[in-house]
């Protein structure tokens, strides 16, 4: 609780989160706003901003509400963001608390495997996976949480690590608790901070992924996201960059909310960092 | 230098189930790509009977069990091939090898130029911490940390090659300029400069906002008010004593980046038609030639385990502590 009052008070949190909160509300309402498939053909092509009050972005080349697309677009971001961001976070909380907590063998291989998977380069990674599996929400989805899962895991192991020894863990040990409730119950959520912190970064970097996925041409094809749009723009930009530019402000504003989320985040749950 | 060598035998000899558990991975997502070299060829031809696929893929050596195309794998591996891309009609290596060189350029001048600024920039704001200078370039720094490489190129296209007419909008060179010497240097920095600088944003971010936090964790220590009292000035205490420890977890950081660095370069290629690995991974992606897209993952892994050998050389250089671990 004195956490989320100086997380309150922070103003880069604040910023933050009320930035996130209006991209979380976009994405929900799109329906509502714009009900029909933003997909479909709306006006005259090549409306710029501001000149036409019905389509206050414009449209693209085919017609299509710019406006329309962002706000729809924001659902494919959030989705994707938060669901793989899950995957991931599961994943590695559970590869490295199970290291952290037991050590020995099975940490010596988990580290192991952690080491493989962060030599591959990331993007290449989810290309490759994506590619071999046919792009729909559902595959980028897991594709990027297989990607993401190593950082989690060896920030969890290094908190279960320097936690394990603790008084509370060896009176719960005493007690006759078995593993899973001592790694669950007890040292999970005092390690806690530190995930939350970078559960927001990984949010972010999962929506920047899938942006240049889906700028590449291996988005879903069925859905039009801030990266398709720029992809589609891109062979305009000539003449008419607001194609490009308009969807990349709504994917930089909304990574960068993350970001001051993330930063407010660690200011208000890191004392050592207060004051800094 | 002992310590360095004694840090390269154990570093290598750690490194080696990591390329084996690699080049594993590897072989099975290849397996798992939905068609084969044959599949791919008959598409291209556009007529294929029964017995001219299985004649291919006996060829191949396609219609082999796992374990037998896994050994001949590994085999080709060590002579140095990756197979052979029927679609390019040249092997993989040699297609790769054509393309690493433009690759490698572009991380290496992103990567210094992410390094020089970002370092400056961590400098500057830890000796202005809390102040308006510090606070201008921290959300200057995490506006870069948000926004996305391919999308910066393309703004960075729309102002400088369309707008202002400064800088070509994309290629490694002027095509049949027929340059040579200086011109012909100076033609391909003109190419190199909006793709670096696309790729170098985020990087520069990630730098700068490590140097300001490790810069600040080293102020208050000992030795920092020793150097300090006995009267060295403010700039020699910053850049020689506080600087030098505090380059340590940059090395550390740059070293686990250069797969993202190599990641970003996949689209920052393709959005200035940079010859390099990256466009050839879409390129391979929208042909659907996976030979050619698993042997650059194959490569790229190589190339960030090698790196990682190298920052842990370079940290038992920078610090002596590290070797005794």
């Amino acid at each position: 609780m004195k956490s989320l009052g100086l997380f309150l008070r922070n103003p880069t949190g604040l910023a933050g989160s009320s930035l996130l909160l209006l991209v979380i509300v976009a994405a929900l309402l799109a329906p509502v706003l714009f009900p029909g498939d933003p997909l479909d053909m709306a006006t005259t092509p090549f409306i710029w901003p501001l000149q036409d009050p019905a389509f206050p972005l414009g449209s693209d080349s085919l017609g299509r509400d710019v406006l329309a697309g962002i706000v729809h677009g924001a659902r494919v971001s959030v989705l994707i963001g938060f669901a793989s961001t899950f995957v991931g976070v599961v994943i590695g909380t559970l590869v490295g608390a199970c290291a952290g907590y037991f050590g020995g063998r099975l940490d010596d291989l988990l580290v192991r495997l952690m080491e493989v998977f962060q030599t591959f380069p990331p993007f290449l990674l989810i290309i490759v996976l994506v590619s071999i599996a046919e792009p729909s929400v559902a595959t980028i989805t897991a594709a990027i949480g297989i990607v993401s899962w190593p950082t989690v895991a060896r920030l969890v192991r290094a908190e279960f690590r320097s936690l394990r020894e603790r008084d509370f863990v060896l009176a719960a040990r005493g007690l006759g608790y078995g593993a899973a409730r001592i790694v669950f119950l007890e040292i999970l959520p005092n390690a806690a901070a530190p995930i939350i912190v970078t559960t927001s970064v990984m949010v972010a970097t999962a929506i920047l992924n899938e942006s240049a996925l889906s700028f590449l041409g291996l988005g879903d094809p069925n859905l039009v996201s801030w990266g398709s749009m720029i992809g589609a723009g891109r062979d305009q930009l000539r003449t008419a960059w607001y194609l490009v530019a308009l969807p990349g402000a709504a994917l930089v504003i909304t990574v960068l909310s993350l970001n001051l989320f993330g930063d407010g985040l660690n200011d208000a749950l890191n004392p050592r960092a207060r004051g800094r | 230098m002992a310590r360095v060598l004694r840090t390269l035998r154990r570093t290598a000899w750690q490194a080696i189930p990591t390329v084996i558990a690699v080049v594993v991975i590897d072989f099975f997502l290849l397996r798992l790509a939905p068609g084969d070299a044959a599949d791919a060829l008959a598409a291209e031809s556009g007529s294929a009977t029964e017995e001219t696929m299985a004649a291919l893929r006996a060829h191949f050596g396609l219609d082999q069990p796992a374990f037998v195309q896994f050994l001949s794998y590994i085999g080709n591996l060590l002579h140095f091939s990756l197979g052979f891309s029927p679609l390019y009609n040249m092997p993989v290596s040699r297609l790769i090898g054509e393309r690493l060189p433009g690759t490698l350029l572009l991380m290496a001048t992103a990567l210094s130029l992410a390094l020089l600024i970002g370092i400056t920039a961590g400098v500057v704001m830890s000796m202005f911490a809390g102040r308006l200078t510090d606070r201008v370039l921290s959300v200057i720094a995490l506006l870069f940390y948000s926004v996305p490489g391919f999308w910066i190129g393309l703004m960075l296209i729309v102002l400088f090659s369309v707008r202002l007419g400064w800088l070509p909008s994309g290629g490694a060179e002027t095509i049949g300029a027929g340059l040579t010497g200086w011109p012909w240097l100076l033609d391909r920095a003109r190419h190199l400069i909006l793709p670096a600088v696309s790729l170098a944003l985020f990087f520069i971010a990630i730098y700068a906002r490590l140097v300001r936090a490790s810069m600040l964790e080293v102020r208050d220590q000992d030795y920092v008010r020793t150097a300090t009292a006995k009267g060295l000035s403010r700039t020699a205490v910053t850049l020689r004593h506080m600087l030098w420890n505090a380059l340590l977890p940059v090395t550390t950081v740059a070293g686990m980046h250069v797969g993202a660095i190599l990641g970003g370069a996949v689209v920052v290629e393709t959005v200035f038609s940079w010859p390099g690995l990256g466009r050839l991974a879409f390129e391979a992606v929208l042909k659907r030639d996976f030979s050619v897209l698993l042997g650059i993952l194959l490569l790229s892994s190589l190339l960030v385990i090698a790196v990682n050998v190298l920052v842990d050389l370079l940290q038992a250089w920078l610090d002596p502590r590290i070797a005794l671990r």
